[in-house]
């Protein structure tokens, strides 16, 4: 079997800029994009953030324009999820559908993706009015009255970007105000067809077949009460996508990779990791893009001390 | 019908799931869905190595709302499998190919 110098496990903003670089590198690198190819910014609509778009762009075109960059200097791609790993010995390994690739080199860029809030009732009637999908879903509750779970940024977005759809949101949140980002909660408040439930616990997802409204307990009084709607769209945070790493590299409480500060560095040599995987404090597209070209470049500079130790050794063995 | 895949609309579906001899994977989508763009790419492979045993199908649902309505589609990537015109399995968001081959397994004879 090939040993390649780097595999790239993760293909959001991280990392595809990863890929560019090595690629650029001539270090011929492998992306295992999986499923989700493309990350959290497939499941957004306009990204205003991201430095260089003066109008702003479509997340999933902002996507297959960084794809696009990475497969022009050489980067090969493998449209699946990896289902194992073994960083314990050189090469490492990763197994994707019992296909054994090795490589120097990881660039780990799994990311993060949506929590749910955990109750029978939401995993019961998910795609039957429970989503997690705004953009995605929107769609089919034109003219009906929704809520929206949590008061983050995404959160806060999504209930806005629904009044497109909706004739009223109601963002639930669990307390009296908001962590969004100004700019986001302006728009927000702003907005006629967006109401807000304070101090707020989603008890339960009511409906038989298809969602009919929320059993909501207010935290202060402990009263609980009904809100009639037809979709129930939850944005309450963000899990890293660490399964597969856990017993091949240090993750914290939370299950995030820990890097060495102001390094990508894992807790194994030649394993890097670059975006929201080891990241929740940022959790921007440019941050992410930023630390998956450190990722790159710390793995450029393995590969080199590898290569300078090998030549060494065979000099001296000869 | 280009690679195997069958396009429907509200007018085509029920001649078009009805009459197929195999059974068909209809893929709900819409232009504006990610995952949706994420499993095309899945459903074209699967369309190709089970050509004859398993018909794969696209409807948008932008485009067509009724068929959505009628089968409660709410979410979208949404996957039915229908055998002799009738829902066998249901299957909400974006899966690896495994995956959902492991899930359709009892129908790809």
């Amino acid at each position: 079997m090939e040993t390649r110098e780097v595999i790239i496990v993760g293909s959001g903003p991280a990392g595809l800029t990863a890929a560019i670089y090595t690629a650029r590198a001539n270090l011929h690198p492998l992306v295992i994009e999986g499923i989700g190819a493309g990350g959290q910014l497939m499941l957004t609509t306009d990204v205003e953030n991201y430095p260089g778009f003066v109008d702003g762009i479509l997340g999933p075109e902002l996507m297959a324009q960084f794809r696009e960059q990475a497969v022009r200097f050489g980067a090969e791609f493998v449209t699946a999820d990896a289902d194992r790993v073994d960083f314990s010995s050189d090469p490492k390994r990763v197994w994707v559908h019992g296909t054994e690739y090795a490589a120097h080199t990881i660039i780990i860029s799994t990311g993060a993706q949506a929590r749910m809030l955990g109750l029978d009732s939401e995993r019961k009637l998910l795609g039957h009015g429970v989503s997690t999908c705004a953009t995605c879903d929107g769609f089919f509750f034109r003219g009906q009255e929704i809520a929206v779970i949590g008061g983050g940024d995404s959160a806060v977005e999504e209930a806005t970007f629904l009044t497109r759809f909706a004739d009223k949101v109601t963002l639930v949140h669990r307390r009296k105000e908001l962590r969004a980002s100004k700019i986001m909660q302006d728009r927000a408040f702003a907005n006629p067809k967006v109401e807000f439930r304070w101090n707020s616990k989603v008890e339960s997802v009511t409906g038989d077949g298809s969602v009919t409204g929320l059993v909501l307990r207010d935290v202060e009084t402990d009263d609980t009460s009904e809100l009639p709607v037809s979709g129930v769209f939850v944005a309450i945070g963000h899990d890293p996508n660490t399964k597969l790493f856990v017993d091949q590299i240090d993750l914290d409480e939370d299950g995030y990779v820990i890097t060495v500060p102001g390094t990508t560095q894992t807790s194994v040599p030649g394993v890097f990791a670059g975006g929201d995987v080891q990241d929740k404090t940022f959790r921007q597209a440019v941050t992410a893009a930023g630390s998956g070209c450190v990722a790159a470049l710390e793995a450029e500079r393995y590969l080199e001390a590898l290569g300078d130790q090998r030549s060494g050794s065979q000099i001296s063995g000869g | 019908m280009a690679d195997g895949i069958m396009t429907l609309t509200d007018a085509t579906f029920d001649e078009g799931v009805g009459g197929a001899d195999a059974p068909v994977l209809v893929d709900f989508w819409a232009e504006w869905c990610g995952p949706c763009k994420m499993i095309a790419p899945v459903l074209e492979d699967i369309a190709k190595e089970h050509a004859g045993k398993l018909q794969i199908a696209k409807l948008n649902v932008d485009d067509n709302p009724n068929i959505a309505r009628r089968y409660d589609v709410m979410s979208i990537p949404t996957l039915l499998l229908f055998t002799d015109g009738e829902v066998k399995k249901r299957l909400v968001g974006a899966k690896g190919k495994a995956q959902l081959l492991e899930e359709l397994s009892e129908f790809i004879t």
